[in-house]
């Protein structure tokens, strides 16, 4: 299979990897504690500090490979979260139809007629900002998304013979949803996936660049950029690291979403 | 009556549903989920006695639906309710700030919108030239990247190595329109680079499907210009989706403004909504929301009323 991915792909499916291998063992590499202050505010480059330190004085490299694990960690529990939440009402809707799938539509349209940020905004201005409130806030203002993906998806599916057949044989709804169609509209919803969890990068960076996401001391990329934003004003590059990482990742998993939409639409002929 | 008026009203009558669903969930988003406005405001030195007394000073303790008619007759006159931070009506705060967004925003799809269509237009009449192949990598990487990013590199590049514009965006009451387009240069070319990105891509994807029309095939074979063909008979039948995709842009430049307007400590609506959830100024947040929501609708409303008014189909009815 991988021997016909263009360069592009490839280079993006490399760094995916080698930053998911950075979120698994990064605080392992990390030279210094995530909290600890090890040296002056803003200092440059250097073999000691290899990305210099940051507003207080700690390692940015430190903190960076720290962050690695929180970012991306959070955001795929919420791409999770959301999928799963997604699917299963989309194919719930899909196969009940009548007035359940009627609710469902009706109330994902209204969530979807708000901004995602905006609504993010509303919500945490009650709710205490932790990791499990993030997750939960994420994944169900994305599930929406999903839902649509999933039920448009499965509607086309419900309508086969097979599907039907599985009804009058007396299958259990469970049965129809998780044998039926399930393996059956998978590939078109793991490209979705890769674009949800892109998405969900930039949504937890910016929900922490605003200062609402995860709260200090503990190290994630929006909120680096957030606490070293003063530094370009000095002509550091400081904030830039973080906020480059983030753009670095998203651009690699978009280059593989990329070839996988091209892939699935050269298969289809168009 | 004509049906296009119809359909027409029909949309502007759903938009009003919409609007009326959105308010009903921004207020349950901050009344009905756990989490108390009392307790939040007090923090650490929460006494039992202390809360109360916050609930009653605030209204908190009466139901929900009493609450919530209140705030949506209240919207409805124009009255945005009282901050609870500064205990300011929130009509006063917002007005400013509102008009700062809206010049921020209106600059940026100034300049995006031409420059989109521009260059949809060419990757189409150069299509698979390197031109098509460069604007393609660039509006990947474009929508990947999140705003702030962009931001602080324009910011790197363009006000501390070399300092061709100032690096925060501040405006005041009073300002002249020179000095405040001067001063707005980075955020607009921050917004700009994002929306340009899908705009001009949404652009190349409906000329191109214009171009597998048959009636081009005809007006290549009868050997006119490929500039020709492009802008005069692609061009026009490919205006409503680009109007589309336009506009849903619009729409997304009114949410990608609040974290620019944070990059370039700029005050406008976005900056205002940040620092009330911060505060947890319940109000404030919901009188933000709702304005941005009612934006982004009005925007998405006006998308489908165009995409009515543009079709042909719908114009000529047999």
């Amino acid at each position: 299979m991988t021997h016909r991915m263009p360069w592009s792909a490839r280079l993006g499916l490399a760094l995916t990897l080698l930053f998911v291998l950075l979120a698994l063992v990064g605080p392992w590499l990390a030279p210094y504690d995530e909290a600890a202050v090890v040296g002056d505010v803003w200092e440059p480059f250097s073999a000691a500090y290899p990305l210099g330190t940051d507003q207080l004085g700690r390692d940015m490299l430190s903190r960076m490979l720290y962050g690695a694990r929180r970012t991306i960690g959070i955001a795929l529990a919420a791409t999770c979260l959301s999928f799963a939440l997604g699917t299963t009402l989309g194919y719930l809707a899909a196969t009940l139809g009548g007035w359940v799938d009627a609710v469902l539509s009706r109330l994902v349209d209204t969530l979807m007629s708000i901004p995602t940020l905006i609504f993010a905004l509303v919500v945490l201005a009650v709710l205490p900002p932790s990791v499990t409130v993030l997750i939960l806030v994420m994944a169900v203002l994305d599930s929406t998304r999903v839902f649509r993906l999933a039920r448009a998806v499965a509607m086309d599916v419900v309508v086969l013979e097979f599907v039907e057949a599985a009804r009058l044989r007396g299958e259990s709804l469970g049965w129809i949803v998780l044998r039926e169609i399930g393996p059956n509209t998978l590939p078109p919803l793991l490209a979705e996936f890769g674009l949800r969890f892109c998405f969900a990068i930039l949504f937890l960076s910016s929900l922490s660049f605003l200062g609402l996401g995860i709260q200090p001391p503990a190290a994630d990329w929006g909120g680096m950029v957030r606490d070293n934003a003063n530094a370009i004003a000095f002509g550091l590059p400081h904030p830039l690291v973080p906020a480059a990482a983030i753009a670095l990742l998203t651009v690699a998993v978009n280059l593989v979403v990329d070839w996988q939409l091209r892939r699935a639409t050269a298969g289809r002929g168009g | 009556m004509h049906p296009i008026l119809a359909l027409v009203l029909r949309r502007l009558a759903l938009g009003a549903l919409s609007l009326w669903a959105v308010s009903l969930l921004i207020f349950a988003g901050t009344e009905i989920l756990p989490g108390d406005v009392a307790e939040a405001m007090l923090g650490q030195s929460a006494t039992p006695e202390a809360v109360a007394a916050i609930r009653r000073e605030l209204g908190l303790d009466r139901p929900a639906w009493e609450r919530y008619l209140d705030w949506l007759v209240g919207l409805l006159q124009g009255d945005l309710g009282t901050s609870y931070a500064n205990r300011m009506p929130v009509a006063e705060l917002v007005g400013e700030r509102l008009a700062n967004t809206l010049f921020l925003a209106g600059v940026a799809a100034a300049v995006a919108v031409p420059l989109a269509v521009g260059l949809g237009i060419a990757a189409v009449r150069w299509r698979e030239s390197v031109l098509d192949r460069l604007l393609s990598a660039m509006t990947l990487s474009a929508i990947s990247m999140p705003e702030f990013f962009i931001g602080y590199a324009l910011i790197y590049l363009f006000a501390v190595t070399w300092p061709l514009a100032p690096p925060i965006a501040t405006v005041y009451p009073g300002m002249d329109l020179a000095a405040r387009l001067k001063v707005v240069v980075l955020p607009v070319a921050a917004l700009a680079l994002v929306t340009v990105a899908h705009m001009m891509r949404m652009t190349r994807a409906a000329i191109l499907n214009v171009m597998e029309s048959p009636y081009i095939e005809t007006a290549e074979l009868k050997g006119l210009a490929r500039s020709r063909i492009v802008l005069r008979h692609a061009l026009p039948n490919a205006l409503s989706p680009i109007i589309n995709v336009i506009v849903i842009n619009l729409a997304y430049l009114v949410v990608g403004v609040v974290v620019v307007e944070v990059v370039f400590v700029y005050p406008g609506l976005g900056q205002l909504m940040v620092d009330a959830v911060a505060k947890r100024d319940v109000p404030l947040v919901q009188a933000c929301g709702m304005i941005f929501a009612a934006t982004y609708i009005l925007l998405n409303l006006t998308a489908d009323v165009l995409a009515i008014l543009t079709n042909p189909r719908l114009l000529h009815p047999r």
